[in-house]
């Protein structure tokens, strides 16, 4: 039999329910630490990335430190941190490392949703007497929504798949099949359990194509070719406005 | 009324947009600034919304300094009409109309009525209230436009080149439209076009500026008309060309007027005395 159906054949076993790993309450840590980490990253990226996008300032630093968090080693970081903090404190590691890789591209998709919205609805926005923050608010995080969603899906998707590291510091999740395969020579354990990470990482990404869909403003779908002409634009603030009053 | 003194604009780059402008706007009335890119008109314009500050000189309304004013608030008191409508693509048409009216906290229900009523003001049909301004042409979007300018019943209307992206019957369409408005709520309007001939249809004030931001002349169309400035003007308005200059010719017993070059541009009215109103 080949690896992979024994793999499948491990998935489905009975023993999945019960013995010191049953693969629904390790689904659970999983989808919980991804979880955590998504909110905490989103907390912190999206009101950053808003006020990038927004004045049009700090993007250069954004994205330099962006691709610098991108270029971490995961593992590394994750063992650096847990000896810093104690192993009793490693699920505070591990969600720093999961939010570190979370931040960059939230806040990328956050001031590309913004930078995305024509520099002329955001000017008739002001002159009809918006303040900053309702511009903000009302017309550049609606209409640079579906963006955000693109950066909070690659986010999560980046994050489940990195959350089986939990399982080197004793955390579970689902890399704790991995793991143990790896060391057992359990091959079918360790197909089933990447599996299943597969498997969720599907899941999450199907469920953000639809909240995308969903989030995109009605007056944005319905312009069909329109949308896709403000999509993806990297509109610079023209020079004029800048000493204009804000 | 709107008053500009010692009015300057430098960009940090050096560029000047306006250069020392003196300017009276009077209330009630049409005034056009007109002139070719680069002649500061828009910049004029959204100096009295302080959507641009001054870097010299100040603009006022009715003798209240707008530098001493809040900019958030004087925005909300000031309409203001933009090419290709500047409406907000993710709100409804009503939504887009009342935006200000909401931002000054008038209810719900009392907003809704008042945007409709605009709708009729703007001759724009009540059951597109609902639609999103990507579903409206190019026309309907700029009607929504103006209807939004007037939403917060301002006394100042301020119109940066508003028809300039739809196509000439809409825009004649449109700049009728307006004269009526305008007959009927008699707002004090700002309108700023590159078209000379827009700034003669519509303005009960011209202003015509160059580039470098000055003002080249300011008059009635007929004060313009009669006594062109000097070259500049003489060459922006057409006179120099021949398409002002017309003559009567009799033709199978009408009398054509004809330019200079002989085109037919009109027929002269048979009985018609000299009006020496324009309008």
């Amino acid at each position: 039999m080949s690896v992979f159906l024994e793999g499948i054949a491990w998935l489905f076993s009975p023993d999945r329910l019960s013995g010191p790993n049953p693969l629904p309450e390790r689904l659970a840590e999983h989808l919980g630490y991804t979880l955590l980490a998504l909110v905490i990253a989103a907390v912190i990226a999206v009101p950053l990335g808003y006020l990038i996008g927004h004045t049009g300032r700090g993007r250069d630093l954004a994205v330099g430190l962006s691709g610098a968090a991108r270029a971490l080693p995961s593992l590394g970081l994750l063992f650096v941190l847990t000896l810093l903090v104690g192993i009793g404190d490693a699920p505070v590691a591990a969600t720093i490392v999961f939010v570190v890789l979370g931040i960059p591209p939230i806040l990328a998709g956050a001031y590309a949703g913004f930078e995305s919205v024509d520099r002329r609805v955001v000017d008739a926005a002001r002159s009809v007497g918006m303040t900053p923050l309702q511009v903000a608010l009302r017309v550049e995080a609606p209409l640079g929504l579906p963006l955000l969603i693109a950066g909070v899906r690659s986010a999560a998707l980046q994050i489940v798949s990195t959350a089986v590291l939990a399982a080197y510091v004793n955390l579970g999740g689902l890399g704790i099949y991995l793991q143990r395969g790896i060391q057992l020579r359990s091959y079918d354990e360790m197909i089933g359990g990447a599996i299943v990470v597969v498997l969720l990482a599907f899941a999450i990404d199907g469920f953000f194509a639809l909240l995308q869909r969903l989030c995109t403003p009605a007056g944005v779908r319905v312009a069909g070719g329109a949308a896709q002409t403000t999509r993806g634009r990297r509109h610079r603030r023209p020079a004029t406005p800048r000493g204009a009053a804000q | 009324m709107i008053e500009f003194e010692g009015v300057r604009k430098t960009y940090p780059d050096g560029t000047t947009a306006v250069d020392g402008i003196d300017l009276t706007i009077p209330a009630r009335e049409i005034t056009v600034l007109v002139g070719s890119s680069g002649c500061g008109k828009t910049t004029l314009l959204r100096m009295v919304n302080r959507m641009i500050d001054p870097t010299a000189g100040t603009v006022s309304i009715d003798g209240e300094d707008v530098g001493s004013l809040d900019p958030v608030r004087l925005r909300r008191r000031i309409g203001y009409v933009m090419q290709n409508g500047g409406l907000l693509p993710h709100r409804s048409v009503l939504d887009n109309i009342t935006t200000v009216l909401r931002l000054n906290r008038v209810p719900r229900a009392q907003a809704r009525a008042r945007g409709l009523e605009l709708m009729d003001t703007v001759s724009l049909d009540r059951g597109l209230a609902s639609r999103y301004p990507a579903q409206l042409s190019g026309g309907q979007q700029q009607r929504v436009g103006v209807a939004r300018g007037l939403a917060s019943d301002p006394n100042i209307l301020l119109m940066d080149e508003p028809f300039g992206a739809v196509d000439p019957i809409v825009r004649a369409e449109l700049q009728r439209e307006l004269l009526r408005v305008h007959r009927e709520l008699a707002k004090t309007i700002v309108f700023v076009t590159h078209d000379i001939d827009e700034a003669f249809l519509l303005g009960d004030r011209v202003v015509i500026l160059r580039t470098g931001g000055v003002i080249a002349q300011q008059g009635t169309p007929a004060e313009i008309l009669a006594h062109p400035a000097d070259d500049f003007v003489a060459g922006f308005i057409g006179a120099d060309s021949g398409q002002r200059r017309l003559r009567v010719v009799e033709r199978d017993g009408a009398r054509i007027v004809v330019d200079r070059h002989d085109r037919p541009v009109g027929l002269l009215d048979a009985d018609t005395p000299a009006h020496s109103d324009r309008r």
